[in-house]
Parts: C-alpha cells; sequence; structure tokens
C-alpha cells in the first residue's frame, strides 16, 4: 500500500508537501490507519499526530483520510485504502500547527460560546437534580459526542465562516442543553443563536452526520433548534 | 430567523405564480394572442399577485445573494461593491414592474 502523509513544519519547511511511504501490510491483519501510522513514526520520528485512547473514545485523531474525516484509530484500512492509495491529511479549514497537527481555537470558541454547562438556579432540594426516564432519554444521541471536530471540519458552512457558524458540533451540544428538562436558561441560550450566521448557516448537505464516527445526527439536533427558535418568534 | 422565513414564504410564492402562469400557458397553447395575455394578467387579482411576485423574488434574491456573498466574498470592499450593485438592480427591476404593471389594464 502506498501511504501519502502531509507534512509541514513551519520551523523548516517553507511549503507542505506530502511524503510518500510503501507500507507493506500483511494481508490476514486489518490494521487500523493510527497503527500504520504508529508504523512510520517509528522510523521517522518527527512525523507528529495527536492521539491518546486508541479507541475511538477521546476524539485526539481525527484526521483526513482519502478526503473523508474520521477518527484514524478506528478506521481500519480496509475500509479507507482505494487503488492501493491512502492519503492522510490535517482536518481541512484549521490553521495547521504541524503536520496531522491542527490548531482547535476557534472550534473550541464556537463550542465556549453556547455554554456547554446546566444552568440552573434554583436550590436543590439537598439532592441531585432529578430527570424522568423519558426525559433522560431526550439526551441520547447527544451526550455522545467526544468533539473530535470530524463534522465541524467537513461542514462548508463552518469553512467559510468559522468566527460566526456555531458548526455541527457546538449546534448539537447546544441542543444538548436546549433539551435538557433541567435547564433553566432556554431563553437566553435561543437568544444568542437567533441571527442570520450562528444557527441558520447550515445548509442542510449532512457531511456532518455521513462523518461521525460517533453516529450522531448534529443535522437533526439543528433542525430542533431551527424549530424552537421558529415557535419563539411566533 | 426572519431571513429563514422570508426565504421559504417567497419561495412558495414564487412557486404558486409559475405554477399559475405554466397552466395558463398550457390551457390556452399555441394561439394565444396578445389581447389574451393582456386580459389575463390585466385583471385586478392577476396584478396584485404579480406585484407580490415581483417582491418575493426581490426579496429571495437579496437574501439568496447576501447569504452567499458572505459566505463567499471575503474582502470586504469586494463584498459591498458587489451587494451595492445587486441592490440597485433590485430596487430597479421591482420601480420597473411595478411601472409595468401601472401601465397594465
Ligand atoms: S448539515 Fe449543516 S452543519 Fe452539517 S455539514 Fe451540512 S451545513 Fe454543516
Ligand atoms: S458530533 Fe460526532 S463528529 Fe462532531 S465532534 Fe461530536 S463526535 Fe465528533
Ligand atoms: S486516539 Fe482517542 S479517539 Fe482515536
Amino acid at each position: 500500500m502506498l501511504l501519502s502523509i502531509y507534512r509541514y513544519n513551519p520551523e523548516t519547511d517553507s511549503e507542505p508537501y506530502m511524503q510518500d511511504e510503501e507500507v507493506s501490510l500483511i494481508a490476514e491483519k486489518d490494521l487500523m490507519v493510527l497503527d500504520v501510522l504508529n508504523l512510520i513514526k517509528e522510523k521517522d520520528q518527527s512525523l507528529s499526530y495527536r492521539r491518546s485512547c486508541r479507541e475511538g473514545v477521546c476524539g485526539s485523531d481525527g484526521v483526513n483520510m482519502n478526503g473523508t474525516n474520521g477518527l484514524a484509530c478506528i478506521t481500519p484500512i480496509s475500509e479507507v485504502v482505494t487503488n492501493g492509495k491512502l492519503v492522510v491529511r490535517p482536518l481541512p479549514g484549521l490553521p495547521v500547527i504541524r503536520d496531522l497537527v491542527v490548531d482547535m481555537s476557534i472550534f473550541y470558541k464556537q463550542y465556549q460560546r453556547i455554554k456547554p454547562y446546566l444552568q440552573n438556579s434554583s436550590p436543590t432540594g439537598g439532592h441531585e437534580r432529578l430527570q424522568s426516564p423519558e426525559d433522560r432519554a431526550k439526551l441520547d444521541g447527544l451526550y455522545e459526542c467526544i468533539l473530535c471536530a470530524c463534522c465541524s471540519t467537513s461542514c462548508p458552512s463552518f469553512w467559510w465562516n468559522p468566527e460566526k457558524f456555531v458548526g455541527p458540533s457546538g449546534l448539537l451540544q447546544a441542543y444538548r442543553f436546549l433539551a435538557d428538562s433541567r435547564d433553566e436558561a432556554m431563553g437566553t441560550r435561543l437568544a444568542e443563536l437567533d441571527d442570520p450566521f450562528s444557527v441558520f448557516r447550515c445548509r442542510g448537505i449532512m457531511n456532518c452526520v455521513s462523518v461521525c464516527p460517533k453516529g450522531l445526527n448534529p443535522t437533526k439536533a439543528i433542525g430542533h433548534i431551527r424549530d424552537m427558535l421558529l415557535s419563539r418568534a411566533t | 430567523m426572519a431571513d429563514w422565513i422570508v426565504q421559504r414564504f417567497s419561495a412558495l410564492i414564487l412557486a404558486a405564480y409559475t405554477t399559475v402562469i405554466v397552466v395558463w400557458l398550457a390551457v390556452y397553447g399555441t394561439e394565444l394572442t396578445f389581447a389574451q395575455w393582456q386580459g389575463f394578467i390585466g385583471q385586478t387579482w392577476m396584478k396584485i399577485f404579480t406585484l407580490l411576485t415581483i417582491l418575493a423574488l426581490a426579496s429571495h434574491a437579496w437574501i439568496g445573494l447576501w447569504t452567499v456573498a458572505t459566505d463567499y466574498l471575503k474582502k470586504r470592499l469586494v463584498r459591498v461593491v458587489f451587494l451595492g450593485f445587486v441592490a440597485v438592480s433590485l430596487v430597479v427591476y421591482v420601480v420597473w414592474g411595478i411601472i409595468i404593471l401601472w401601465r397594465f389594464d
């Protein structure tokens, strides 16, 4: 298999280049993309990428593999290689710090903006804030997000307006708190999203849904937010 | 929000108007005369509907092009010039459309 990796070290390289490596695979053994990157790093210590859990839980190794974003650690080689070739690039649309490592500041800024925590000023009554099983079930498909940024960096609306459009990941989390029966800040949360960019830049092309390694559906959550904004306005 | 509603609503008006015109043309087929056309457009309800459609078209175009411009025209000056041109053209079209309608009867 031919592996082609995006390399860029701003301290030594004047511009990014692709490094090609021939990798011999054992037929019976299907490695993950991260394993192959590790093999390369054994030979070439200068290759940089983020990874931690190596089992799709931490969300640190989002990369672009043959044009599609995903987590390198849970993407089997057999699933992405086409015609014996695999091209690995950093997540699109964010500034590259080095090789496959991108600067996620703007992504986190949008996450921070939606206030990703419960807002409730009522007294607790000396115990946890309780929720019925039905209300708890409304958070399924929302709370599982690991903030890997695969979705937002595959979204053209986020590429063009990362400062103003919250992006699929942030909006999924915004809805996670809008839908929470224990949260009391629905009004201010919605008010902060009600402008032409924050939510309404979503054009519903569902790139986010097709790449999410957790199988979540940001487009659906965005639809719910839109409905809430709509009924708030009328 | 308001943008989004206007965009959907104007799309409905445009679709309705297109359907009416297409059906009318289909019914009268090839033997259409100018007098018939004039009689049709000259009716009061058709005038109102046409006026509504012109306004819907202008707002639909404005919102759509504003969105495209804020996505793709990153240089402020370029964007302002482009949107200025769009705005002026749309105003001219609306005024022109109203004048034409006014004279019809
Ligand atoms: S559905 Fe919306 S948020 Fe998802 S990729 Fe498309 S534009 Fe972006
Ligand atoms: S929604 Fe999915 S793709 Fe987006 S950040 Fe969360 S886990 Fe990653
Ligand atoms: S290394 Fe943790 S998600 Fe891939």
